[in-house]
């Protein structure tokens, strides 16, 4: 181990997420390939790449729902993240957001919140699960911090499409996670939209780290952060967008097309 | 509203309290229909049209029995989204169960006049009881395998089906293979369980003479009870935050997982529930229509009770109970009047309600009330957005 960190320009130690030399194939077809990086404690990063690049496939080895042929990838310097099941990932505190929205949608704002509510999640707890006070307010906050406080009541699947992306952000919160995995949060959205999560991630990275996958540049720019660029399941350059926006391999494979 | 507490009440009381307007309903209109049927049978006088007939309370507690089969189905399929085909296995398993049980409440009363051995046995030359066997001259043993043997199937088959993750119409596919299996099984002389003709024969319950009126009006009362308790229960579960984790489930499996909850404990939880509560209406079922035998696990009947919920609207409770009711009373009147029209009108009836009624008769019918209040103008739109509505 301690050869590793010293071979290895990136450093596990006080990390948030570590992830090194992360390799997983399909039927022969290297989704990633020897992917390494690193989150550090409240830093957002956003992660770019062409369709196809492994982003979604990063996001699966991280929250468990695919294991990794080979690599490593450790939460907080200390759990190995490849040996633990979906439900054990979200609630050691890493939250994840879909592509495509996806709420409960046959019940409410509120109920969809309250079920994210982090807490005691076995079948027996739940059966005699009672809300308290504490919870009812943070929800509230949520609700506000969502701009929804006035749909509480509304069915989720009544919500507009970018209502429903942010309701999903809300859950991510109510779980209080220390790292936030956000896929595309402004496909499909509005530009006014787009604006308010920009706004609300800033607001959410200042307490808890963010990485969020995404396509639209003008979106990746006003989150102001550092960026990863990934090809073919690969880093191929990292730094500030500006920096990668003019590393001609960069440009070669995906901003110049 | 949902954290209301009735503890003046005690805790019973609470669950009939916090129904919803259509569950207070339900319940009573099956106290009326039970106090009805037991006062017509005893009360009224045979020449009074108002009689209730000894026939027509035993047919009356075969539908109970059979709303309470559709009630287990609907709380893993309308809650969960579990299709299950199979669910006749649990009903039959807690028929054979009783069956079992009332076999030997036969004692000596036999045609071979055997103490120790059910006909089939002595028929089949063998000279002792097999293992399992032993016990079920208990009542208070047989009622446990009851639940405990439909339970134990629906956790073994659900823990290795729920863990690999088995979902949709493939989990579909393997129970109808599960209830399947058990019907070539049981057809076996060999399980010790009767073979093709099962178990029957039936004389006496806890005593009493099963084709006694009073035994008769007894099971149609022990069937109404245990329909209102599963009621009361599966309401219980669904209104929880429990419940509405299932609701989850169905809508969005992987967002539920990723949201912190082990979906497969849950689904195995609501699956034996569900398993238990089959196996319940199959012992009350047995003693009722004198019989059990193998082709009560036939693919058919499972794919049956699917229809009565979907009929009478799923995720709903109650729209199961009448689904039941109305398909089998349906089922009893053309099976006399056209016997070879059945089976058409039964296929006829699941693509109707697919068609028009995708939410039942409970889910549809109040669209349509709806509906007609627009055009009224009476219409307040904030009642459909808010889900506020009753259940």
């Amino acid at each position: 181990m301690e050869m590793k960190v010293v071979a290895k320009p990136i450093a596990k130690e006080s990390s948030i997420l570590y992830l090194d030399g992360v390799s997983v194939s399909f039927d022969g077809f290297k989704a990633l390939n020897d992917l390494s990086f690193v989150v550090q404690p409240g830093e957002m990063k956003a992660i770019i790449g062409p369709n196809g690049a492994g982003k979604t496939t990063m996001m699966d080895v991280i929250t468990g729902k695919t294991r990794p042929d080979t690599g490593e990838v450790y939460f907080k310097d200390a759990t190995d993240l490849t040996r633990l099941d979906e439900a054990r990932i979200v609630n050691l505190g890493i939250g994840r957001k879909f592509q495509k929205p996806t709420v409960f949608e046959s019940h409410t704002v509120f109920d969809n919140l309250e079920l994210s509510l982090k807490g005691n999640k076995s079948p027996f707890a739940t059966l005699f699960s009672k809300l308290s006070a504490d919870d009812a307010l943070k929800i509230e906050d949520t609700l506000n911090t969502i701009r929804l406080t006035d749909r509480k009541d509304w069915l989720a699947g009544n919500l507009s499409h970018g209502q429903k992306q942010w309701l999903e952000i809300g859950m991510l919160l109510m779980q209080d996670p220390e790292l936030l995995l956000v896929d595309e949060p402004v496909a499909g959205m509005t530009d006014a939209e787009t604006v308010e999560t920009a706004d609300l991630l800033r607001l959410i990275a200042k307490t808890r780290s963010v990485v969020v996958v995404e396509h639209d540049m003008e979106f990746v720019r006003s989150l102001q952060c550092k960026v990863i660029v990934l090809h073919e399941g690969h880093v191929l350059a990292e730094g500030s967008l500006d920096k990668v926006a003019n590393d001609p391999e960069v440009i070669d494979v995906y901003l110049g097309r | 509203m949902k954290n209301k507490n009735n503890k003046a009440l005690g805790p019973f009381f609470s669950l009939i309290t916090d129904l919803p307007g259509g569950g207070k309903a339900f319940m009573g209109i099956l106290l009326a229909v039970a106090l009805y049927t037991v006062i017509g049978n005893t009360l009224i006088p045979e020449s009074s049209f108002a009689h209730v007939p000894t026939y027509m309370v035993t047919l009356m507690g075969k539908y109970l029995c059979y709303a309470l089969l559709a009630l287990s189905v609907d709380l893993i399929w309308g809650y969960c989204g579990i299709l299950s085909l199979g669910h006749g296995a649990f009903f039959s398993l807690g028929g054979y169960a009783m069956g079992m049980y009332l076999m030997r409440q036969i004692g000596d009363r036999g045609v071979y006049g055997n103490p120790e051995l059910p006909d089939f046995m002595v028929f089949l030359n063998w000279q002792e009881l097999p293992w399992y066997w032993s016990g079920f001259d208990n009542f208070f043993v047989a009622a446990l395998m009851v639940m405990l043997v439909p339970g134990l199937l629906a956790f073994v088959f659900g823990w290795f089906a729920f863990r690999s993750r088995v979902t949709g119409v493939y989990f579909s596919i393997i129970t109808q293979a599960m209830t399947y299996a058990l019907l070539l099984a049981f057809f076996r002389n060999d399980m010790g369980f009767g073979g093709n003709n099962g178990l029957t024969d039936f004389k006496d319950l806890l005593g009493f003479d099963l084709r006694s009126d009073g035994m008769r009006l007894g099971l149609f009362v022990g069937s109404a009870v245990a329909v209102a308790l599963g009621y009361l229960i599966c309401a219980f579960i669904t209104r929880s935050k429990f419940g509405r984790v299932l609701i989850a489930i169905r809508d969005a499996e992987s967002r539920t997982r990723f949201t912190g909850y082990r979906v497969e404990f849950y689904k195995l939880s609501v699956f034996v529930i569900s398993a238990v509560l089959a196996g319940i209406a199959g012992a009350f079922y047995v003693p009722q229509v004198g019989i059990i035998n193998p082709s009560e696990f036939s693919p058919a009947n499972s794919i049956e009770v699917v229809i009565w919920v979907a009929v009478g609207g799923r995720g709903t409770l109650w729209g199961a109970v009448l689904g039941a009711v109305l398909v089998n009373w349906g089922k009893s009147y053309f099976t006399g009047a056209f016997p070879e029209a059945w089976l058409y009108l039964l296929g006829g009836l699941f693509v109707c309600t697919t068609l028009f009624l995708p939410k039942g008769i409970v889910g549809t019918v109040p669209e349509w009330w709806a509906k007609i209040k627009l055009r009224l103008g009476r219409f307040k739109p904030d009642l459909i957005q808010t889900g506020k509505g009753d259940m």
